[in-house]
C-alpha cells in the first residue's frame, strides 16, 4: 500500500475499508467455528483506520489496541500473516505468541500493540520521545484507543505528559459509544472525549468517524501540524461499534434502534454512495473490488490454515533479549 | 580504593553510563531538581522531571526502551510501583515475548524501600518478590556501595527491564568502591564469608545482619557462611546449592514478608535439589505478614535482627547434635 501526504483516491479508501470488512467477517466466521478466541472486530469503524493510517508517512509509528486489524491492514499488513497470528501459527507476525489481540509489526511501524485498555496510551510518549531525541527523525506517533480507554487514568497522564514535553503524538480516539458491555453515556458526563483533551491543552477535533474522506482530511491536517510544531494533537472519530465486544456476543444489551441508525450510516455504504453519485463507481467496478478483496482474504485464510504450529520449544524463547 | 556512600555510588554509576552511551537518559519525579550535576553535564533532554504520575513514567520508559533509548526512571518508593504495575508487568515484561521478539526493553526502574526512616507502610513495603514472579523482568537488590555501583551499571547495559531496589537504610552507608569501570554481572551471588556449619542467605540490609550474626556465631564455635544474593532474578541457584551441599544447613533471611517471598523460593530450591545434603530443616527468618509500622521499635521488630539469625543458626546446628 502507499503512504503519502497526498490524499489517497477515494476508491483506495473504499477498497481499504472493504478489505478490513472482509478480513473481519472472515474472522467472525472462524470464531463462530470455535477458533480465533478473543476476536474483537471494528465492523462499522473502518473509516477511522483507513482515513488516519493513510494520512501517515512511512517513518511514522502506530500504537494500537485490541481492535487493531483495520490499523494493520490499512498500513499494508499481510492478512495471511495476521490470520496466522490469530490462529497461533508460526508464520504469524509474532510467531503465534500474540494472538489476535496484540499483533505488532515492527517492519510496518506498528509497534507495541496493547490490549490492556489504555496500555497504548502509556507507551506512546516514550515512543515519541525517542523520535525527538533522534537527529533527523521527523516521524510522529499515532495512537489509537477508544472512549473506554479515555476513562482510564493513564489517558490523562499520557496527554498531560505529551503536552508538557511537546511530544509529536496524534491521539486518535475512536469513540464507538461502547466500553466493553457498558454504553458510554453511563460512564462519561459528556458525549465527546475531545472536551477532556482540550482541557489538557491539546488541539482537539471531532470528525464524523464514518466518513473516510472527512477522517482523512482531518487527520492529514493534524499530522501536518504535529510535524511542523512537534506538539501533540487529538482527533476523535465519532462512530459506533456495530458488533459485540468480542465474538460471539449476541448484543442483548444494545438498543436496537440506536444500532439500526448507525448501521444505516455504514462507512463503506456512505462512501460507495457518494462515489456513485459522482460517477466514479458503478456496479461493475464495485464487483471488481469486492472480488479482488475476497480473493486476498481467501488466500490469507488458506495460508494461515496451511501454516505450521510453533515448535513447543518456542514457549521459552523471546522472554529475554 | 575510594570510600563513597551508596547514594554516591548510584550517582556515579548513572553519570558514567550516561557518559558512555548517549541513549541513556533519566527521568522521574524530582530527578532534574535533585540531580543538578547530571543536568549540568547532560542537559535537560536527558535528565528530566516528570509529573507525579508513576504509570506514565514507567510506560514512557517502556515505550522509549522499545524505540532505542535506555531509560533509567526513579519511582522513588517501592509502594508507588503499584501505580506502575501495568506498565512494568504487562508492557515492559511481556511485550517482547508477545511480539515474538520484535522489541526489547532496556530500562531500569529505581525504587527505595525498607525499614530505617519510620515513614510507614505506604513508603516502606518490600514487594520485590512480586516482580520475581513476573516473566520478562530482572530484579536486583544490593547491599554494598560497590555492588550498588556495579549492578546498576550492569542493569543499565542489560537489554531487559530491571527493577533496581534500594534499601533506604543503606543510602548513607559508605564502603570501598572501585573508581570508573566496575560492572557486577546480574545473576551472581557473592559469598561474603566462608563457613562450614550453616549457610546464611540474604539480600539488602539483612545481609549485614547476617554478617553480624556470623561474627557472633564464630565466637560460639559455629562457622557460618554468608551469601548475598544481590540479584533475585535471575537467582544464583548454583551458588546457593553449592553452599548448602557444603554446610548442610540453611537460614534464609529477608525483610520482606514470609508468604511467597524470595525465601520460599530459596527453600523450595534447596528442598528440590539438595535435600540429601540437609542435616537440619530449612529455616526462614523474614518480616511478618503485616504492613510495615512507623514507630521505631515496631519498625525494628519487623526486620530480622542479628541475634535472631544467630539463634536460628544455633538451633539448626544443635539439631544435628540431638539427632
Amino acid at each position: 500500500m502507499h503512504h503519502s501526504d497526498q490524499a489517497p483516491s477515494p476508491l483506495a479508501l473504499l477498497e481499504t475499508m472493504m478489505l478490513i470488512r472482509a478480513y473481519e467477517e472472515a474472522l467472525v466466521g472462524i470464531a463462530a467455528g470455535g477458533n480465533a478466541p478473543g476476536t474483537c472486530t471494528s465492523v462499522g469503524q473502518e473509516a477511522a483506520a483507513a482515513g488516519v493510517v493513510r494520512a501517515l508517512a512511512p517513518q511514522d509509528r502506530i500504537l494500537t489496541n485490541h481492535r487493531s486489524a483495520g490499523h494493520l491492514l490499512a498500513r499494508g499488513a499481510d492478512p495471511g500473516r495476521m490470520i496466522a497470528e490469530v490462529l497461533g501459527k508460526r508464520t504469524g507476525y509474532c510467531k503465534g505468541k500474540s494472538g489476535s489481540l496484540h499483533i505488532s509489526a515492527a517492519e510496518l511501524g506498528v509497534v507495541l500493540t496493547s490490549t490492556i485498555v489504555g496500555g497504548e496510551l502509556s507507551l506512546a510518549p516514550g515512543v515519541a520521545l525517542a523520535r525527538t531525541m533522534t537527529p533527523g527523525d521527523d516521524g510522529i506517533v499515532a495512537t489509537f484507543f477508544g472512549d473506554g480507554a479515555a476513562c482510564e487514568g493513564v489517558f490523562h497522564e499520557s496527554l498531560n505528559l505529551a503536552v508538557v514535553w511537546k511530544l509529536p503524538i496524534l491521539y486518535v480516539c475512536e469513540n464507538n459509544e461502547w466500553q466493553a458491555f457498558v454504553h458510554r453515556r453511563e460512564t462519561m458526563p459528556m458525549a465527546h472525549v475531545r472536551d477532556w483533551a482540550a482541557a489538557h491543552g491539546l488541539v482537539a477535533e471531532t470528525v464524523d468517524g464514518n466518513d473516510a474522506e472527512a477522517v482523512h482530511a482531518a487527520a492529514a491536517r493534524l499530522v501536518a501540524r504535529i510535524r511542523e510544531t512537534g506538539e501533540p494533537a487529538f482527533l476523535e472519530t465519532l462512530t459506533y461499534r456495530t458488533r459485540g465486544h468480542y465474538e460471539p456476543d449476541d448484543q442483548f444489551y444494545v438498543d436496537r434502534a440506536e444500532l439500526a441508525a448507525w448501521q444505516a450510516r455504514d462507512p463503506i455504504e456512505l462512501l460507495a454512495k457518494r462515489l456513485r453519485a459522482a460517477g466514479r463507481l458503478d456496479d461493475a467496478r464495485l464487483a471488481q473490488i469486492r472480488a479482488r478483496v475476497a480473493a486476498v482474504i481467501d488466500e490469507a485464510v488458506a495460508f494461515a490454515n496451511a501454516s505450521p504450529w510453533p515448535e513447543t520449544a518456542e514457549l521459552f524463547t523471546d522472554v529475554y533479549a | 580504593m575510594p570510600r563513597i556512600t551508596v547514594n554516591e555510588a548510584i550517582a556515579q554509576a548513572i553519570a558514567e553510563e550516561m557518559r558512555r552511551d548517549p541513549a541513556v537518559l533519566m527521568f522521574g519525579e524530582g530527578v532534574a531538581t535533585k540531580r543538578g550535576e547530571l543536568v549540568a553535564e547532560f542537559g535537560t533532554a536527558r535528565v528530566r522531571n516528570t509529573p507525579l504520575a508513576e504509570g506514565i513514567i514507567a510506560g514512557t520508559a517502556a515505550g522509549a526502551a522499545a524505540s532505542g533509548l535506555r531509560p533509567v526512571v526513579d519511582l522513588l518508593f517501592a509502594p508507588f510501583l503499584c501505580f506502575a504495575m501495568d506498565e512494568i508487568v504487562n508492557s515492559a515484561g511481556k511485550l517482547r515475548y508477545m511480539s515474538g521478539g520484535q522489541f526489547k526493553f532496556p530500562m531500569v526502574v529505581l525504587a527505595q524501600s525498607g525499614a530505617g526512616w519510620t515513614v510507614g507502610a505506604q513508603h516502606n513495603h518490600n514487594l520485590e518478590a512480586w516482580f520475581v514472579h513476573s516473566p520478562g523482568l530482572k530484579v536486583v537488590m544490593p547491599s554494598s556501595p560497590a555492588d550498588f555501583k556495579g549492578l546498576l551499571k550492569a542493569a543499565i547495559r542489560d537489554d531487559n527491564p530491571v527493577l533496581f531496589f534500594m534499601d533506604l537504610a543503606l543510602g548513607f552507608q559508605a564502603g570501598e568502591v572501585p573508581a570508573g569501570e566496575h560492572v557486577v554481572p546480574l545473576g551472581r551471588a557473592a559469598t561474603l564469608r566462608e563457613g562450614r556449619d550453616v549457610t546464611l542467605v540474604s539480600y539488602a540490609k539483612t545481609v549485614h545482619h547476617c554478617v553480624a550474626a556470623a561474627e557472633m556465631l564464630a565466637g560460639q564455635g559455629i562457622s557460618a557462611e554468608v551469601i548475598d544474593l544481590r540479584s533475585l532474578k535471575p537467582l544464583d541457584e548454583a551458588a546457593i546449592l553449592a553452599s548448602v551441599r557444603r554446610t548442610g544447613r540453611i537460614v534464609v533471611v529477608h525483610e520482606a514478608s514470609r508468604l511467597c517471598g524470595v525465601g520460599a523460593e530459596v527453600a523450595a530450591l534447596v528442598a528440590e535439589h539438595a535435600f540429601d545434603a540437609l542435616k537440619a530443616p530449612i529455616r526462614r527468618l523474614t518480616g511478618p505478614d503485616t504492613p510495615a509500622p512507623s514507630s521505631w521499635p515496631l519498625e525494628q521488630a519487623f526486620v530480622p535482627q542479628a541475634d535472631a539469625i544467630a539463634a536460628a543458626a544455633r538451633e539448626l546446628v544443635g539439631a544435628r547434635v540431638c539427632a
